[in-house]
């Protein structure tokens, strides 16, 4: 990190080059593809938001007459509590847990040498690599044969999987930054593990737990394949599964009803990013493996 | 009393190595408990069942690769991993061509820097059911994109840009770009300026440090972008369903897992299928892998990754 910002400055001082062609096709090129990127994504979430107050809309730039009432027939047609109780508990309850694991095993990586790391890097690596649908179809029907399959407590377990070993590496990176000899000078004045971890560990690293959280947070909020595996019940559905199920199920629903429960989904993630971007950098919802 | 505050300071020395070995197995049970009984144990139970042809959840009955071979010899299970490739593969090479330039611009930092790169996290925060549905109308046949296109006379008739091929490449790049730019960038800003001050001042083009300088360097990075880009691309599920054609253009390897666990009440042939995802994913990663430590073996002895 100390490199970029240092490459950064040295840049400035080294000065611009006076103006130049190919220095100004570079930007056009480059604010070109980013922004017609960007463009074409805002504007595509707008369509989402204007079609869930249209009464139709057909070939034109924006609906001829508008309306609320797709709202109200969305609340009819899903219990949008449970939906949302739903939703929010196991983004919730995800997190906490996999901040409660992941924060010891995080611990050890970042200040312990030992036989078998390199083991056990690979193993918390391997759900983080492996995407869902590889694994997600055997552990589903494993939770199933249990008796969890369609239980809030299956989606909970199966979305900390993914989300464990993601928090794992986000707080190492924030626990080595902690200077061990401040840990070694609170035992060495006499206070036992747990007294130094919560006075002195713990304080240090509440900026890593909150990143780590956030990110978790909206992670598991947007997370579809495995829950859509396990939600087997209607009651049991979190918002991107009932989406998904409104929006692949075709020609039942009028789009503008799917696209207002669209808005409400958005509405729930957008909040958590807003908040997410007071803690965090935008580019932490990237774990980049380039640090390890 | 001296002797003491002696004994105290070796003791504290050599403490933590005594107590480490319990200290450490403590500490990392609780997250290796849970990755070993909710990743190794139900990988190994689907291995079992995938062996273990039929529709109990028992895994009763001979060893078979039955549920293999009906997949490979049902024509219309197979072409699957075909139709799969066809999907992944040219939007994971078309990302990664896009995302090196882009990088290269940016790779000392730029105005407005954080802002754009959290618009360009935005698709990652919505999720891809997110992504695709609100594809369906933008891009449709009487969506604002292909609206634009006419009005500017580029094309007479509307574009099938959903429930198409096309619908899921687009979907997957809005869904995927973001994250292969950053890591690239990530890479690319690694790299000491240093190194290329120096190729410059020895009188090399810019498009010959890129080359002989930038390219080897990242070379290593762009292939793990590669690779996990591939591997999440290779797995497309929503947005093959939702904006694409799940019944031919795009009956990808995962649609036709589920259908089997799930429509057709299967899991042990829907396992099968999707070890056989992962299967191929391991190959291809290894490839391009084992072809990252040949090519790159002289490029890492002159690296300055700007630690």
């Amino acid at each position: 990190m100390a490199t970029t910002t240092q490459t950064y400055v040295k840049s400035k001082v080294m000065g611009r080059p006076a103006f130049s062609i190919s220095k100004l096709a570079g930007q056009v090129i480059f604010y070109g593809a980013v922004g017609f990127f960007v463009i074409n994504l805002l504007l595509m979430v707008s369509t989402v938001v204007i079609d869930s107050f249209a009464q139709s809309w057909f070939k034109t730039l924006l609906p001829p007459a508008f309306t609320t009432h797709w709202y109200p027939d969305l609340a009819d047609e899903h219990n949008m509590t449970q939906l949302l109780g739903n939703t929010f508990f196991v983004a919730i309850s995800t997190t906490l847990i996999a901040l409660a694991i992941a924060f010891p095993a995080a611990y050890v990586l970042a200040r312990h040498q030992f036989r078998l790391k390199g083991l056990l890097y690979g193993l918390f690596l391997l759900p983080m690599l492996i995407p869902p649908l590889v694994y997600g179809i055997p552990l589903a029907t494993m939770l199933i044969r249990v008796g969890l399959g369609g239980s809030l407590v299956g989606i909970v377990l199966v979305n900390l999987i993914p989300i464990t070993p993601f928090v794992i590496f986000i707080l190492t990176p924030f626990i080595e930054q902690v200077d061990p000899s401040l840990e070694s000078a609170s035992r060495m004045l006499g206070a036992g593990w747990f007294r130094t971890f919560r006075r002195i560990v713990l304080p240090l690293i509440i900026p890593g737990l909150l990143a780590a959280g956030v990110l978790a947070l909206v992670r598991t909020f947007a997370a579809f394949e495995l829950t859509y595996l396990v939600a087997t019940t209607g009651s049991s559905q979190t918002l991107a599964v009932a989406l998904y199920g409104d929006a692949s199920g075709a020609g039942i629903r009028a789009h503008q009803l799917v696209n207002a429960m669209a808005v409400i989904y958005m509405l729930s993630t957008m909040s958590l990013v807003v908040v997410a971007l007071i803690f965090v950098k935008p580019t932490q919802f990237v774990v980049s493996l380039k640090n390890r | 009393m001296v002797n003491t505050s002696i004994g105290a300071g070796t003791i504290v020395a050599a403490e933590p190595r005594r107590r480490i070995n319990w200290g450490i197995v403590l500490l990392c049970l609780p997250a290796l408990a849970f990755v070993v009984a909710m990743f190794v144990i139900p990988f190994l139970f689907g291995l079992n069942l995938s062996l273990h042809p039929g529709n109990s959840l028992d895994a009763v009955g001979d060893l078979s690769f039955a549920n293999y071979l009906q997949f490979f010899n049902d024509p219309g299970q197979s072409d699957s991993v075909w139709i799969t490739f066809q999907v992944a593969l040219p939007v994971t090479v078309f990302s990664i061509l896009i995302s090196i330039p882009l990088a290269y611009y940016m790779r000392r930092g730029i105005r407005l820097e954080r802002f754009i790169t959290t618009l360009l996290i935005l698709p990652l925060t919505l999720g891809n059911v997110m992504v695709a549905q609100s594809m369906l109308l933008y891009y449709g046949r009487q969506g604002w994109f292909n609206q634009a296109l006419q009005a500017l006379h580029i094309i007479k008739d509307p574009l099938p840009l959903v429930h198409s091929w096309w619908g899921v490449e687009i979907a997957l790049f809005i869904q995927n770009f973001p994250f292969v730019f950053l890591m690239i960038l990530g890479y690319m800003s690694g790299i000491s300026p240093d190194l290329e001050r120096a190729s410059r001042m020895l009188g090399a083009s810019a498009w010959r440090t890129f080359w002989k300088v930038i390219w080897p360097l990242i070379l290593p990075g762009v292939a793990i972008a590669f690779c996990l880009n591939f591997v999440a691309n290779f797995t497309v599920f929503p947005s093959a369903v939702m904006v694409g054609r799940p019944d031919d253009q795009t009956k990808v390897l995962s649609v036709v897992a589920f259908r089997a666990a799930y429509e057709l009440q299967n899991p042990s042939l829907g396992t099968a299928i999707a070890f056989v995802m992962g299967i191929i994913e391991f190959v291809v990663v290894s490839a391009v892998l084992y072809a990252r430590s040949r090519m790159t073996r002289t490029s890492v002895l002159g690296g300055g990754k700007g630690v």
